[in-house]
């Protein structure tokens, strides 16, 4: 069995600070890691690995500095490592990412058939939630999203059960494999590695790929595959709006005098609200 | 199968990095355990480097090495309540292409070191904490265990850089607890600040960087010092006393970094600035007479655990390298002429510091942490009776030159007596030489 995990370097975004003079956001400083949201993943792929004897490969698009992600990646007990690494990577969007990570894991799947991806739920940089679904998607998997835990594995009769939340209760589902999985946060605990994989990180020869060595086609990835179009950066203004205190004597003259007050501020809400009842 | 190494290293500050570096050059197999995150996650300096030592042991230091600026200006100031009275050294010849002290962000030196140290051949391995010293039945240290599940790895000399706390010497039986009146405590605060700022408010254009040494009222009489650093876009501003005065006094060190903060010839020059980090570490202070055993069969203590800091100068980085690099060297030339990692023979290194400023200079001021202790006069009532001594020769009110020596001189007499400012003036003589 070969499950991918899909890691993102990221900033650490509880240290990033705007620069109280020009500011922009200043990155200087600002320690790089493995998205947290994928570490979920990575240790639902590891207890799978415990179970089954997996292999897994931990995979990663990005600069040359995210080599120490990956190396992180190993030293939590991943079996291998592949960094997606080339200029003309820079500057994809979602939909360009997810084309490059896909070629990538058709590699890996000549090596040895990818039966699983995980991927976190989101980033906490580029927060959309898509790669995930994009992959899926190209590779025609199950997609699985928002997990809570993998209940089984049947390699036999290759079908998986997994827990999956969703609004108002938790959903058990049972689908075959190959299929790609996003965890939710706060479903494990990311084990601490033992002393061997510290020197396996250590030692381990990275593998980097460049866009030629994953065969893809190269309008599809960076700039020239990203329609995504960022018109603007900007921090969003501290609103000085006041906290306004509804009164009223009952709970019905508190609900009017809400009303009032909303109305009051958005006259269109109310004509539009009114014409339609 | 445990892992077999020439050497481990504990610790990647500078006395790790530097000893680590030096065996990896010289083609041994070193392991350097850390427990950080990264290099530099959990260390703290002020921080000032010195050139000299790190040039020393890779020459080309300046070609990528992330210092932020040299230092062409020294102040050092004694504050009164709203006043100081110093000197300033200020000098272009500073401006040379080989500087010899920068201020530094230790952070992104610890990070860079780490670099240097794996392109060298070692083997760095963050996120683990030694826990024990592993002996062999003659008491021989033959390895480490550390906090990992199949944790225990050997080496024929464990060199341990742990800083300060030198638990692993400690709980190992090598070396005492050390005395409340022989470390400090410094906190210190990173704060950003607009470039442009610094370079208008200390005169500085490109790189040039000021450092400020600071004496007097803001530590409330204890013994201790402060500090004021121009990096490239912040400020290092942080104090520190000895945790034996901290203890019998009543005031906590955040609360006298606040005040330095707020003193009115301090505040100027912080204004607008933006805390980034806040950080608080020990220092060794104790000088020569806390120098513990430094080397036995199979190990060495190097740097902060060796308690190698000069308090009077503020160096500490530099004694760290210096000694790293001779733990290296003595077990490069053991392993030469093929001879064995016991006491006997790692006592060259102690050799080899005692021929060097590092004992040299801990050696020359070993009466100073005693005398700093026992005469709080040189933290409270000097820096008092000068910047008085100052305001009243600085102020023009037509009392005549010789009245006013007169009351100035009355002021020191008053305070001190005339025996007391003598058997000081010896004093300081007796710490300094
Ligand atoms: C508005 C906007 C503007 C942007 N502008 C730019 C730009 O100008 N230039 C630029 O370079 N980038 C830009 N980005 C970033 C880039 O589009 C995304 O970071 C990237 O495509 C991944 O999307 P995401 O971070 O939202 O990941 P998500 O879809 O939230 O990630 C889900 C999961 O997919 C996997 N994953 C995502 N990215 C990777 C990766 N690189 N390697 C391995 N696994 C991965 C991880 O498992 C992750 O948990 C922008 C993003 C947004 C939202
Ligand atoms: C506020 C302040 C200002 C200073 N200013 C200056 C200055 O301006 N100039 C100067 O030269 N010096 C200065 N110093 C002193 C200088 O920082 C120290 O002398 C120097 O850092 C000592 O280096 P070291 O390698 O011995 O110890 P450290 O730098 O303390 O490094 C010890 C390392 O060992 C690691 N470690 C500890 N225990 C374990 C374990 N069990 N297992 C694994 N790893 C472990 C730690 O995480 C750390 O990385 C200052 C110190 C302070 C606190």
């Amino acid at each position: 069995m070969h499950i991918v995990v899909c890691i993102k370097q990221v900033p650490d975004s509880a240290q990033i600070r705007i620069h109280p003079v020009t500011n922009t956001i200043m990155r200087q400083g600002v320690p790089a890691i493995i998205n947290p949201y994928d570490l979920f993943s990575l240790e639902e792929a590891l207890r799978i690995r415990d179970q089954t004897g997996a292999r897994v490969t931990v995979l990663c698009m990005g600069p040359p500095m995210a080599e120490q992600a990956l190396r992180k990646a190993l030293s939590l007990g991943a079996t291998d490592a592949v960094l997606l690494t080339d200029r003309k990577f820079a500057g994809s969007d979602t939909l360009a990412t997810s084309f490059a990570l896909v070629s990538a894991i058709n590699k890996l799947s000549a090596e040895e058939p990818v039966d699983m991806v995980f991927c976190g739920k989101q980033t906490v940089d580029g927060d959309t939630a898509q790669v995930g679904p994009g992959i899926s998607t190209r590779l025609g998997l199950q997609q699985l999203t928002y997990i809570e835990k993998v209940e089984s594995v049947d390699l036999e009769k290759r079908e998986i059960t997994v827990h999956r939340r969703s609004e108002g209760g938790v959903q058990v589902l049972k689908t075959s494999l190959p299929c790609m999985i996003t965890m939710l946060e706060n479903t494990n605990t990311m084990r601490f590695g033992t002393m061997d994989d510290m020197f396996r990180a250590a030692r381990y020869k990275l593998n980097l790929w460049s866009k030629d060595d994953t065969n893809c086609d190269e309008t599809k990835v960076g700039l020239k595959g990203s329609p995504t179009v960022v018109s603007k950066v900007f921090v969003p203004k501290p609103r000085a709006e006041k906290s306004k205190f509804i009164e009223g004597d009952t709970p019905e003259a508190q609900a009017q005098a809400a009303i009032d007050t909303i109305f009051g501020a958005q006259p269109k809400l109310a004509e539009d609200l009114m014409s339609a009842r | 199968m445990v892992e077999k190494f020439d050497a481990i290293v504990i610790g990647a500050g500078p006395s790790g990095n530097a000893a680590t570096y030096t065996l990896a050059k010289a083609g041994l197999n070193v392991l350097q355990l850390e427990r950080g995150e990264y290099p530099g996650a959990k260390n703290v300096q002020g921080g000032i480097m010195y050139a000299a030592e790190l040039e020393r042991i890779i020459p080309d230091f300046r070609e990528d090495c992330p210092t932020e600026r040299h230092i062409i200006e020294q102040r050092i100031w004694l504050l009164g309540d709203d006043s100081y009275i110093g000197t300033n050294y200020r000098s272009d010849a500073f401006n040379t292409d080989k500087p010899n002290r920068y201020t530094i962000i230790r952070a992104n030196i610890d990070k860079w070191w780490g670099e240097k140290i794996r392109e060298a051949g070692a083997l760095q391995i963050c996120e683990t904490t030694v826990t024990e010293l592993i002996r062999n039945e003659s008491g021989r240290v033959i390895g480490v265990r550390t906090d990992r599940v199949g944790g225990e790895i050997h080496a024929d000399v464990v060199i341990m850089a742990d800083g300060v706390n030198a638990l692993l010497a400690k709980r190992g039986g090598l070396q005492k607890e050390v005395a409340p009146e022989n470390v400090a405590l410094a906190v210190k605060e990173i704060m950003f600040i607009d470039p442009a700022m610094i370079e208008q408010r200390f005169g500085l254009k490109d790189e040039e960087g000021v450092v400020i040494e600071i004496m007097g009222k803001v530590t409330k009489g204890m013994v201790g010092t402060a500090f004021l650093y121009t990096n490239k876009e912040s400020l290092t501003i942080g104090i520190g006393c000895l945790i034996s005065d901290f203890k019998s006094g009543d005031c906590t060190p955040y609360k006298m970094l606040e005040d330095l903060k707020k003193h009115p010839v301090i505040a100027p020059l912080i204004e607008g600035a933006e805390m980034k980090e806040y950080a608080a570490h020990m220092i060794p202070e104790g000088g020569y007479k806390a120098v513990p055993q430094l080397f036995g069969d199979g190990w060495m203590v190097v740097g902060d655990a060796a308690h190698f800091n000069n308090a009077a100068h503020r160096e500490g980085s530099n004694l760290a390298m210096a000694s790293g690099r001779m733990a290296a060297e003595t077990v490069i030339e053991m392993k030469k002429a093929g001879k064995a990692m016991s006491a006997a023979n790692l006592a060259t290194y102690k050799a080899k510091l005692d021929d060097s400023f590092i004992m040299k200079d801990l050696k020359k001021y070993r009466n100073l942490p005693g005398i700093m202790h026992e005469n709080k006069q040189f933290f409270g009532a000097y820096p008092d009776l000068l910047n008085a001594a100052a305001h009243n020769l600085f102020t023009v009110d037509s009392v005549d030159k010789k009245t006013k020596e007169n009351e100035i001189m009355k002021s020191f007499v008053k305070k001190r007596s005339p025996f007391g400012l003598v058997g000081d003036a010896f004093k300081l003589m007796r710490a300094f030489r």
